[in-house]
């Protein structure tokens, strides 16, 4: 065990490795680029604001995996952050 | 009728041909009559693994456009009598073969073989269309380095989109000093990460270079590490049960070396 490991914030390269491969093979997968996932976000946010006040900096769009037995297919997960709803909209 | 296997990887160095010729010299050892194939076309290197450069008359495509029988470009090994090579051409390009005539050629090999190895060439282009066209199982070859890992599943997901569907996982050139530190990806990761059964490891072994600069494959060096990795690989595709390679058994500090000296 390295002793001094215990007060490093810095996490194994390895773990490094595998997040970055995780989230590339993602868009990989899907055949998405993070280019993409810019303008969808920005469609979306330019369609919510149509009806509700955003906190565009609270917005968050991630590609992620849902599968079941190893057949991975990709979601699409967005969480938004709704400051108040339009009058439009009621 | 015996069974073509297409060793692959996506990423190129990442030990594809090593392991057709340590996988093939080793069913061979177990008895089998075995084929290399050199799908590399253009770019041929499992010649030089074998130590067989220099009896190379004929090859793939010259079988293809008929120039030859097919017997005539077989290449006999030096060590084995029941283990050959099928070269393919240096001077011609991937396109000089096309998938249909790959899949005839390896129809025919496996009336003659219980076991035809593909070589499969770097990439994901023509030369990977030809190699993968006449087999019926795949071995994807991977290192625990990110852009190999990523490259595997890209291939993964190609031979799956070919309905290849019996595919396995060789992790090739792992060093267990730098997996036990965290520095390196582990076994656990990769097949978490590719989602693909595992058919076996093989460590870093220096003595791979020793035995690619001879040309004699390290399955036939009993002291290899990588070579015992490839004879246990060989079993499994039998379908043996052999269980992976210890990772621990190179143990390194304080304690490390008093067991080394009692050991001797």
């Amino acid at each position: 065990m390295d002793f001094l490991k215990l007060f490093s914030k810095e996490p194994p390269s390895k773990d490094v490795a595998k997040e970055r491969l995780k989230l590339i093979l993602i868009h990989d997968r899907a055949n998405v680029s993070p280019t993409f996932l810019e303008m969808l976000k920005s469609d979306i946010i330019r369609v919510i604001s149509d009806y509700a006040e955003i906190d565009e900096r609270g917005l968050e769009i991630k590609l992620t995996k849902a599968g079941e037995e190893g057949i991975s297919t990709p979601a699409l997960i967005a969480n938004i952050p709704i400051r108040k709803m339009k009058d439009t909209a009621k | 009728m015996g069974t073509s296997i297409v060793v692959t990887s996506g990423k190129g160095g990442v030990g594809k041909t090593t392991t057709t010729a340590n996988i093939g010299t080793a069913l061979a050892m177990l008895g089998k009559k075995v084929v290399v194939v050199d799908a590399d076309t253009g770019l041929r290197n499992l010649d030089l693994h074998l130590g067989l450069e220099n009896r190379i008359v004929y090859n793939l495509v010259d079988v293809v456009e008929g120039t030859c029988k097919l017997k005539q470009a077989l290449i006999k090994d030096k060590r084995l009598d029941n283990l050959f090579l099928l070269p393919t051409a240096q001077t011609k390009d991937k396109t000089a073969v096309t998938p249909e005539q790959m899949q005839e050629l390896v129809e025919n090999l496996k009336n003659e073989f219980d076991y035809v190895i593909i070589d499969c060439p770097a990439g994901i282009e023509h030369g990977f269309e030809n190699a993968v066209a006449g087999a019926d199982r795949a071995i994807v070859v991977t290192t625990p380095e990110v852009s190999a890992v990523r490259d595997a599943d890209r291939i993964i997901g190609k031979l799956e989109a070919k309905g290849l569907e019996d595919h396995q996982l060789i992790i090739n050139r792992i060093k267990f000093e730098m997996t036990k530190k965290g520095e390196m990806l582990n076994i656990d990761d990769m097949t978490d990460i590719l989602a693909i059964k595992l058919l076996g490891i093989v460590p870093d072994d220096e003595k791979i270079v020793i035995s690619t600069n001879r040309g004699e494959p390290a399955v036939t060096d009993p002291a290899s590490k990588a070579g015992q990795a490839y004879k246990n690989i060989a079993r499994r595709l039998l379908g043996e049960e052999v269980p992976f390679m210890e990772l621990d058994n190179e143990e390194s500090g304080f304690f490390s070396i008093f067991k080394k000296l009692f050991r001797r």
